[in-house]
């Protein structure tokens, strides 16, 4: 059985503690939606050309990684905005 | 029960001096590695250039192919042969980034430099200032900052638009996320590794036996994180470059 009081025992600090652990993992999370979705979309789209077309592999591969690069970006910032959240 | 303290993240990444205490000069691990990274950098191409064999062999080999993977690979496919002046820079940039990325998985050594905001920041300003000095020069000053703001073949309209979101793309945006980039992943990295050592820690005392998972993932991870040193060290090159070809050649 879990006893309601437990909510009177918080300490002090507590709750803006785990509020802010509870926003940093928000923060990530919602950073890496779309990045996540739009790497795979590069990275699947950079298989097919390559797989149409093996003799253009390494232009593809160059435009892949500065696809993956610049999409990337937004994740990491949301994986930075995490870090400086004041705890 | 297991109960895991993580550490706050400024035990992880905050040395204490070991020279020059509360002074801006301050010696630090991570200072020590940038010194150690660039005459390791430096000692390589002098050693690599001191004689100079038709047919290269050891070190001359090896130099020989990075700068070839940074003149085919990284130049030629973004910047085009205009770019080639500026293979010592990207090969400087290339060769110290892969360094440093390096010197942090070594044991006992552990720390990678770039996972502080210092060195990032500084290289990234380094090409932000880089690609705008060449484009004012190649293109002349009124025509590179016109080229970039009202960028042609847009109808009218969408310039009240495209001329802000070009402006801070270009001259903001472009030099944050070349230094994030590098930061964020090996930072990323770092924690990533922690995070398994303190878990393999803790079992080791609990258990023994639960120790093997993992370690074995430790290691597996230390691997991956050999790709990730190439792989950040080719792609703030490659945006180097493309960031400094797009300066030399307008777009039509």
């Amino acid at each position: 059985m879990l006893n309601p009081s437990i909510l009177a025992e918080i300490g002090p600090g507590e709750l803006e503690a785990g509020l802010t652990a509870l926003g940093r993992g928000i923060v990530y999370g919602g950073a890496a939606i779309g990045p996540g979705l739009g790497i795979g979309l590069i990275a699947g789209n950079a298989i097919t050309a390559m797989a149409r077309q093996p003799e253009a592999a390494g232009m593809v591969r160059t435009t892949m990684f500065l696809g993956i690069a610049f999409t990337e970006a937004l994740a990491l910032f949301g994986f930075v905005l995490a870090f400086i959240l004041a705890g | 029960m297991l109960a895991i303290e993580f550490p706050p993240i400024s035990h992880l990444l905050n040395w204490p001096d070991i020279w020059f205490e509360d002074t801006a000069f301050a010696v630090n691990k991570v200072t020590m590695l940038f010194v150690v990274a660039a005459v390791m950098v430096a000692t390589f191409y002098l050693v690599a250039g001191s004689k100079k064999q038709l047919v290269p062999t050891g070190v001359q080999s090896v130099a020989e192919s990075a700068i070839g993977f940074v003149r085919d690979g990284i130049i030629m496919e973004t910047a085009g042969p205009a770019g080639l002046p500026f293979l010592p820079f990207l090969l400087t940039l290339f060769s110290f980034i892969f360094c440093l990325n390096i010197i942090g998985l070594v044991p006992f050594v552990q720390m990678p430099a770039n996972a502080r905001m210092a060195l990032p920041a500084i290289m990234a300003l380094v090409v932000w200032a880089t690609y705008i000095v060449v484009g004012m020069v190649k293109q002349g000053p009124l025509h590179y900052f016109k080229g970039v703001a009202f960028p042609p073949g847009v109808p009218k309209p969408i310039y009240l638009l495209v001329t802000p979101i070009e402006i801070v793309s270009t001259f903001i945006v472009r030099p944050l996320s070349l230094a994030v980039r590098l930061f964020a992943n090996l930072l990323a990295g770092h924690l990533i590794l922690v995070s398994f050592a303190i878990l393999s820690e803790a079992l080791f005392d609990a258990t023994y036996i639960g120790v093997v998972a993992p370690f074995f993932m430790l290691v597996a991870l230390t691997g991956f994180e050999l790709l990730v040193a190439f792989l950040q060290a080719y792609i703030f090159t490659i945006l180097a470059s493309v960031y400094i070809g797009g300066a030399i050649h307008p777009d039509h």
